[in-house]
């Protein structure tokens, strides 16, 4: 792909592609910031449609439900994150070990990761948290303990807990792969060199992950800052558990302010790439090495 | 110190023995080379001795004590990985510091030892990079430097050089030999190379599917193998070998004559042959006689001067106090 002639081939090639991706993300985008500077109250017939400037952005912020929504958002990202990749390294560590049933055990392990976000949300909630019927009831029960509600006594928790069963799969995945593409000789220098398992751990494996370890967070982080099947079909916003997102979807929906919700959808995109330019510093460094 | 003894080591993958009952004595401060072809088992043994392989049955002692389930770690054993196997984001300062941060040294004799190291392999200037910003040759010599600050009673070294090109090959056999003189302790070195064998060993032990063909020093292998294998194996090019009448003239099964123990005439000589490929080295040439009455080609190395073109009718006469006799069973007949 050296001459001027193929790559202008390639230019020319890879033209349907590139406008098509960009009409995808340019049209809602600019439909966002069209809508987020207008007053818009489709059902509203009473209010006059117009331009009120910046109104929309200042009413979006003051609102008494803007920061705890942030709060909430990365407390949920965070935990999910945390959660997720100290047991994805555990599990790679595992999966990693010669045993029986190897196959099985790795498609199970990758399982939930095919289960649609509301589904597994209902499961959660249904077979597993619901405080009559559900298994962590009757586990308590069994040690004489008084069930928890756990969606509106620890709904964040809950929540984190849910995504990041889902998300575990994920991050397991990644970083077994990594694992597996660790030279067996290095750790055996390790060995060699008197280095405990512990060590071995955190000298050799652990360093050697941090470039799976950095992508599962980049690509978690963009994932789970749009979370909402699972705070909508469990506590649906309520206990403190709404999220940027949620607090958007209730400003268009519930509302139906279109032009306030599309002012937070700014915010949204904002905040996100924030994180996103914080995180490709990290990510850079880490695969620059 | 580093004497190591085996007794009677075996090592079985499942039910396949790759190692059948070997005894061996390597001595104090001797440089070992394990040679033979390839899958015969010098990295197993290699690695057995090192203790990243569990024994199937036997001993291996360590100055007289019995290591056989002793972890790697505490044999006192430092290997060199075919594979360097450096740790790629640690500097090369702390390549060579880990051993001795992992035995909890203090700070001041870690950095005496690291500059040590650095000094005699001359790292002095990379002792801040990275492993992959380095060469192959200096890789190599992170991983020598990571051996040597351990001070162990002896080094094992697999296929160091077999990633490095032919220059630099030959460079780094002349600092490991001198090394080795340098710090007189046991080396096991596992290498399929008969150069390098030759070249650097004190013992050499040739080995095939398992079993030890000969153990002995290099001489004393070119010289007197004790059968077809090894006199096949060590020397280079490799032993010619005749079988049938001519073998039967001389008492034996086959007769075996180096290229360079073979007199070359214009004019006459025992046997007449044309000459195949002449291969010029320059200070020798390595001539690929096809005998006229139809046998096997012979070699022949001749003085680089000596001028003879493919076609040409040469005459070979083979010196006949360094003919080797082979019995049918390859043993070399005394
Ligand atoms: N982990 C293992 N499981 C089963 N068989 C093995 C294992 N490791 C080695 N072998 C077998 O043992 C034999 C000896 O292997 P080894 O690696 O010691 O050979 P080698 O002499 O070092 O060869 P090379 O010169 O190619 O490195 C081979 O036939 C190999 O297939
Ligand atoms: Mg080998």
């Amino acid at each position: 792909m050296a001459t001027q002639h193929s790559r202008s081939a390639a230019r020319l090639m890879m033209a349907p592609a590139v406008i098509l991706l960009l009409g995808w993300m340019l049209v809602p985008l600019v439909m966002t910031l069209w809508f987020s500077f207008r007053r818009f109250l489709p059902n509203r017939p009473d209010i006059v449609p117009g331009w009120v400037g910046f109104d929309n952005y200042v009413r979006f912020v003051t609102s008494s439900a803007f920061w705890p929504s942030v709060q909430t958002t990365l407390i949920i990202v965070g935990g999910a994150l945390l959660i997720t990749i100290i047991l994805g390294v555990l599990l790679a560590l595992l999966l990693d070990q010669p045993m029986w049933g190897q196959g099985v055990v790795r498609i199970l392990v990758i399982a939930p990761f095919f289960v649609m976000p509301t589904v597994s949300a209902l499961v959660w909630k249904n077979i597993f948290m619901d405080p009559v019927n559900g298994l962590f009831a009757h586990l308590w029960r069994a040690f004489g303990a008084e069930p928890i509600v756990w969606l509106s006594d620890a709904p964040i928790f809950s929540i984190v807990l849910i995504v990041s069963w889902q998300w575990l799969p994920f991050a397991t995945l990644i970083l077994l792969t990594a694992i597996q593409s660790l030279d067996s000789e290095q750790l055996e220098a390790s060995e060699m060199d008197g280095a405990p398992p512990l060590s071995r751990f955190f000298y050799i494996i652990l360093p050697h992950l941090s470039r799976a370890i950095t992508i599962v967070i980049l690509i978690q982080t963009i994932f789970l800052l749009s979370v909402f099947a699972e705070i909508f079909v469990t506590t649906g916003g309520a206990f403190g558990t709404r999220t940027l997102t949620y607090l958007i979807f209730q400003r268009v929906l519930e509302s139906q302010n279109v032009g306030l919700g599309s002012a937070g959808g700014v915010y949204a995109i904002i905040l996100a790439n924030i994180i996103a330019i914080f995180l490709m510093r990290i990510v850079g460094k880490n695969l620059d090495a | 110190m580093g004497r190591i003894v085996l007794d009677k080591v075996t090592k079985r993958f499942g039910s396949v023995e790759v190692i059948p009952p070997l005894d061996l004595t390597i001595e104090d401060g001797e440089f070992t080379v394990f040679v033979g072809p390839s899958g015969c088992g010098k990295s197993t043994l290699l690695r057995l001795i090192a203790g990243l392989e569990d024994l199937s049955s036997g001993h291996i002692e360590i100055d007289g004590a019995d290591v056989s389930t002793v972890p790697p770690a505490k044999r006192g054993l430092a290997m060199v990985f075919q594979s360097y196997a450096l740790y790629p984001h640690m500097s090369v300062r702390k390549n060579i510091a880990f051993p001795l941060r992992m035995a909890k040294l203090d700070q001041a004799e870690i950095d005496r030892r690291v500059s040590n190291a650095a000094q005699v392999l001359n790292l002095n200037d990379y002792l801040d990079r990275r492993p992959g910003q380095l060469s192959g040759g200096q890789r190599q010599r992170v991983a020598i430097g990571r051996a040597i600050v351990r001070e162990p009673s002896a080094f094992l070294f697999d296929e160091p050089l077999s990633n490095l090109d032919a220059a630099l090959r030959v460079g780094m056999r002349l600092e490991i030999s001198e090394l080795h003189k340098r710090l007189q302790t046991t080396m096991i070195y596992v290498t399929h190379d008969q150069v390098e064998a030759m070249t650097m060993a004190d013992k050499i032990v040739v080995l095939r599917a398992g079993n030890i063909e000969q153990v002995g020093s290099p001489l004393e292998l070119y010289n007197r193998p004790r059968n077809r294998f090894v006199a096949g194996f060590i020397g280079s090019p490799r032993m010619n070998f005749l079988e049938g009448a001519v073998a039967a003239k001389h008492g034996a099964h086959a007769i075996g004559f180096r290229p360079e123990h073979l007199g070359i005439s214009l004019t006459e000589g025992e046997w007449r042959g044309k000459v195949g490929v002449a291969e010029h080295l320059g200070s020798d040439t390595f001539l690929h006689v096809h005998p006229e009455n139809g046998g096997e080609t012979i070699t022949v190395r001749v003085d680089g001067e000596f001028s003879a073109r493919h076609g040409d009718i040469v005459y070979l006469t083979p010196v006949a106090e360094k003919i080797h006799r082979f019995a049918a069973d390859g043993l070399r007949i005394q």
